[in-house]
């Protein structure tokens, strides 16, 4: 535990302080999560949990404002033939589609986040990046999702990405930051663990794995390092940092065993939607999917869910 | 030295793939004089959740081929049977039949599909009309596959059974999860790598091996099967579980060796029909043909 938690660190520092990963440790630690036998009163709890982590997605080239206000609507009306059912935690749109969302969730207590920064390579000067999420913030963002440059960090640039997370911080204003490392560009688990202390030290209120974009994506291992930086962080300093999983978690069963693992390493505390999300677009009709079977005892069908 | 004879391993075949029980169960079939003569899978009811899945997922592409290719590819399928009549009649003398019964078995079941190989380009014009209405539209009726149906084969007959039951449903481009007959499996496990080897894409037709008990009313209730074919006497105890959400229930009572036990009817069971309103300008007077 550090006990120099008042005095500024540098990049470099953070990095040298960065522990070394034992992908094998990380592997079986991993697998005895995918173990926990969870019944049926628990799980039906924990699918709702679930539901109302999710940062419901669309980020795609052909979007339009009718796909958007029609996710919005999801947002809020996951299946009102059930009741009782938590509604998401966000949608998650590109800037230019945030007024629409905002407009479409009026008077719900749904967060916007849009992704910003030259979302998803990040390839872009500082100026335009912060114009960007100045942009989302103005038009009724409440989440800014960040990426972070993974060219430069893979070429040891550290103190870059570190001003660069700084400042689109302050550009945030009150709206939270979740800083996307785009794991599978980092290739190395230590690269994952660097990344994130990096972000932390920075001022990321989330960190994130991926953009969707690039797979793998949201591994168990790769979320498991992150929520140990997470876990040292909060040791060392008493500060509480969020932790987003994005990308390629589409099943419930995915979904339950990652918050077995939140529930493991960071305790309950963590088990809320301000500090943990799920970043995805199929993964609401599964989870409701399941909630209905464990309801009823019948294996449900797509063909009675909306239409992602 | 003598040499050790290879025994053969009765496996489900589920996604073009021949994966084992996940539940680890097997049941034991005897010959007549009542030697062991193989341990066959007892399927789970999460094996049959297993194959739903990936019947559904191979449903879109199995669906959307033209109608000729997968005549083609039924034809084909009689084509490797013809390859491997001699492994099928080895087995069906195994279980019981005489060599002569055997042939004409083997025989009667690539016969038969390449009948409904035949009709896969053909069911639709047949099948489809043109209504006369009394409003301007023009007014037509057309067949779909329905999506992913159960089929609960014949106990009595192994592999003409299992033929007669499943090729007409996926000549209507339908996805299949059949469970084979309980008492004479063998067969079906061996057509399986028939089909394997056809150009079936995985997941069009899935072969469990195990109890209706557990198979088929997992089939029953589950919401993502739209339609059940089975021996009319085996229904009665399944059909209040595909209540929820309206499965058609297909029954036939058959002697698969008979010319009746292969017809039209046999695909255009499992098919919805699509009629499509048509607006077009008043042609509904007295002059119209339609």
């Amino acid at each position: 535990m550090r006990t120099d938690k008042e005095k500024p660190v540098s990049p470099s520092e953070i990095i040298a302080k960065s522990p070394q990963i034992d992908k094998v440790g990380v592997e079986e630690r991993v697998a005895r999560f995918q173990t926990r036998s969870i019944k049926n009163e628990s799980k039906m709890q924990g699918l709702k949990m679930a539901l109302s982590m999710i940062d419901l997605t669309t980020l795609e080239g052909k979007d339009t404002p009718g796909k958007v206000m029609q996710m919005c609507y999801k947002a809020a009306h996951l299946h009102d033939q059930f009741p009782d059912l938590p509604t998401v935690a966000a949608v998650c749109v590109y800037p230019s589609m945030v007024k629409i969302a905002h407009e479409a969730l009026i008077g719900s207590n749904i967060q916007i986040a849009s992704v910003a920064t030259a979302f998803p390579s990040g390839q872009s000067t500082l100026e335009i990046k912060l114009n960007d999420t100045k942009f989302a913030v103005d038009q009724g963002a409440t989440e800014i999702d960040m990426v972070i440059s993974r060219g430069k960090f893979l070429s040891g640039e550290y103190n870059f990405v570190f001003d660069e997370i700084c400042a689109v911080k302050e550009a945030c204003g009150k709206a939270r930051l979740k800083v996307i490392l785009e794991t599978g560009e980092l290739v190395t688990l230590e690269n994952v663990r660097k990344a994130s202390d990096l972000a932390i030290h920075a001022g990321a209120d989330f960190i994130k794995t991926s953009t969707g974009k690039i797979q793998p994506a949201a591994t168990m291992q790769i979320t498991y390092v992150m929520l140990m930086a997470i876990k040292d962080h909060f040791n060392a300093t008493g500060k509480m940092v969020g932790m987003k999983p994005a990308g390629g978690i589409s099943t419930a069963k995915l979904a339950l065993h990652n918050l077995v693992m939140v529930n493991e390493i960071l305790g309950p505390k963590w088990l809320d939607n301000q500090w943990f999300r799920f970043g995805a677009s199929s993964l609401a009709n599964d989870i409701l999917m399941q909630i209905l079977k464990t309801d009823t005892g019948l294996y449900q069908s797509a063909d009675y869910f909306t239409i992602d | 030295m003598e040499r050790l004879e290879i025994l053969k391993t009765y496996k489900i075949y589920i996604g073009g793939q021949f994966p084992r029980t996940e539940s680890g169960r097997y049941y034991v079939i005897s010959d007549k004089k009542g030697n062991p003569l193989a341990n066959i899978c007892l399927a789970s009811r999460k094996d049959a959740r297993n194959a739903v899945v990936a019947a559904r997922k191979a449903c879109g592409s199995w669906s959307e081929k033209t109608a000729f290719n997968r005549g083609q590819i039924l034809y084909r399928i009689a084509e490797m049977l013809e390859g491997r009549k001699e492994q099928f009649v080895a087995e069906l003398i195994k279980l019981g039949s005489t060599q002569k019964a055997a042939e004409k078995e083997v025989e009667l079941s690539i016969d038969r599909i390449v009948y409904y190989a035949g009709w896969a380009d053909k069911y639709q014009q047949i099948s489809s009309t043109v209504n006369p209405v009394s409003s301007s539209h023009f007014n037509f009726s057309v067949l779909e596959p329905m999506g992913v149906v159960g089929v609960s084969c014949p106990q009595d007959s192994s592999l003409l059974g299992l033929v007669s039951t499943i090729i007409p449903v996926i000549t209507g481009g339908n996805t299949v999860v059949a469970l084979a007959s309980e008492s004479l499996p063998l067969c079906a496990i061996t057509f399986a790598e028939v089909l394997n080897s056809s150009d079936v894409p995985g997941g069009v037709v899935n072969i469990l091996t195990g109890t209706q008990k557990e198979v088929v009313a997992t089939l029953a209730s589950h919401m993502d099967v739209n339609a059940l074919v089975g021996n009319t006497k085996d229904f009665n105890s399944f059909s209040e579980a595909a209540v929820d959400n309206l499965k058609r229930l297909i029954s036939f009572d058959a002697d698969w060796t008979k010319p009746e036990a292969h017809g039209l009817h046999f695909v255009s069971d499992v098919q919805e029909v699509k009629t499509t309103w048509h607006p077009i300008e008043n042609i509904g007077g007295a002059s119209s043909s339609y």
